[in-house]
């Protein structure tokens, strides 16, 4: 995820002070990996370099930085086009999985242990989340159910990659 | 052969069901404790039904062991059986459990009437659990003018009506969409965990069996759980 997207995006709803905007973040989308202040910060101010915030006050005393950030026109237009464009499917995410299952193959390893290891990672996982979502709010239901799609279709390679594994083994090893 | 877990509730060792020279089960182990719920996964054709079913009382085993709350199924003559079935146990299905000619409030009482309970008393535990699942605005209602997710609601509060200490459900989400499924079973397992009844939950959704507490997987007739590999 873009993060630097991502805050442009809560500014454009209004100014912010830093402290603020890590708040605003965690709070909708950082569930599992709350910003840290220097990530704001760092980001902050590649975003003043390239024109897309401007400083809007600097609130007196205090913490290191207390300046109040706001969007520019330019930061608007920003925002807009990585909106508009779609992400890029990633379709090798299992890249890394096929090559254990490949060398279990290839080494006379035990390939089905290692699909069913991940398995069982996959879905403690998936309970966790599914746990999450039952007790969770709108929000959360459906960050956790875009997990679970996902965690969904990797199991569904796992078990159809499990079946296949005789045949994969003679291709492998020829 | 190797004994079963302390504690559990429901526990079956070195299972083994032929059917001809079919091998549905080929020494399937499997285990369950009071309040937990279990998903039972695997390929299509690997045993899940037919374990489920002994394990139910329904089929019995050509060999193994099978002990509900201490006692043998396999030494229990039919008669037996079937009143565990009726006063223990609760079954779930993937379609068509509901009696058409009954509205649903009555096929939800229908196994409490069916053990004598007065038709009154029956339809209020009924209409308790029709709450748990969502469902108590259909009561009135026959099975042919609900939604399949419907049914399978009324269904579900139709296996908890008798108090079972085991639920037996058998793809009960298998003819739904994801959303009616998965409300199936955020109510199922809801209403199972807080009348302390074990769920055998068969399913070859990965999403479904993301409710339950732990998994086995079935392959050719031989059970694995998935907890102790990790
Ligand atoms: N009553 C029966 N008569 C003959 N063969 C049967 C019977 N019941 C099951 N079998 C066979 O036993 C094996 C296991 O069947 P079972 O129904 O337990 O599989 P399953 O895992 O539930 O499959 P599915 O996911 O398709 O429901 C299969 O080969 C099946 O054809
Ligand atoms: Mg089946």
């Amino acid at each position: 995820m873009s993060i630097g997207h991502t805050l442009l995006g809560l500014l454009e709803a209004g100014p912010r002070h830093g402290y603020d905007l890590k708040r605003a973040f965690d709070e909708k989308f950082g569930h599992d990996r709350p910003l840290a202040y220097g990530q704001v910060y760092s980001t902050m101010s590649r975003l003043l370099k390239n024109g897309l915030v401007e400083v809007d006050g600097i609130e007196s005393g205090g913490g290191p930085d207390r300046k109040r950030y706001a969007i520019t026109d330019a930061g608007i237009t920003d925002v807009e086009t990585w909106l508009s464009q779609p992400e890029k499917p990633d379709p090798y995410l299992h890249s890394t999985l096929y090559t254990k299952v490949v060398l279990a193959l290839l080494t006379g390893r035990r390939a089905d242990e290692l699909l069913d290891t991940q398995r069982a990672e996959h879905l403690r996982l998936m309970r966790v989340l599914t746990t999450r979502k039952r007790k969770g709010d709108l929000a959360d239901q459906l960050v956790c159910d875009h997990a679970l799609f996902h965690l969904e279709a990797d199991l569904r390679w796992l078990e159809l990659t499990a079946a296949r594994l005789g045949r994969l083994a003679e291709e492998v090893r020829r | 052969m190797t004994a079963a877990p302390a504690g559990s509730l429901l526990a079956a060792t070195g299972l083994r069901k032929a059917y001809g020279s079919t091998d549905a089960l080929d020494g399937a182990e499997f285990s369950i404790h009071a309040g937990e719920v279990v998903a039972v996964m695997g390929p299509s054709g690997s045993g899940k039904s037919t374990l489920l079913h002994c394990l139910a009382g329904i089929v019995p085993p050509d060999s193994g062991s099978i002990v509900y709350a201490g006692r043998e199924l396999t030494s229990m003559n039919d008669g037996e059986r079937s009143e565990l079935r009726r006063t223990e146990f609760g079954f779930v299905f993937q379609f068509g459990q509901l009696v058409p000619e009954l509205t649903c409030v009555e096929n939800v009482a229908l196994p409490l009437r069916l053990t004598g309970v007065k038709r009154k008393e029956a339809e209020r535990t009924a209409l308790h659990w029709m709450e748990q699942l969502q469902v108590e605005d259909l009561g009135a209602k026959r099975p042919g003018e609900i939604s399949g997710g419907q049914g399978q609601r009324v269904a579900v509060a139709r296996a908890l009506v008798t108090g079972p200490r085991v639920i037996f459900a058998d793809e009960p989400t298998g003819a739904l969409d994801s959303l009616n499924g998965e409300l199936v079973m955020q109510l199922l397992t809801e209403a199972a965990r807080s009348a302390n009844a074990a769920v055998v939950l068969v399913t070859h959704e990965t999403r479904v069996a993301a409710y339950s507490d732990r998994e086995i997987v079935v392959r050719d007739g031989r059970s694995r759980d998935m907890e102790r590999i990790v």
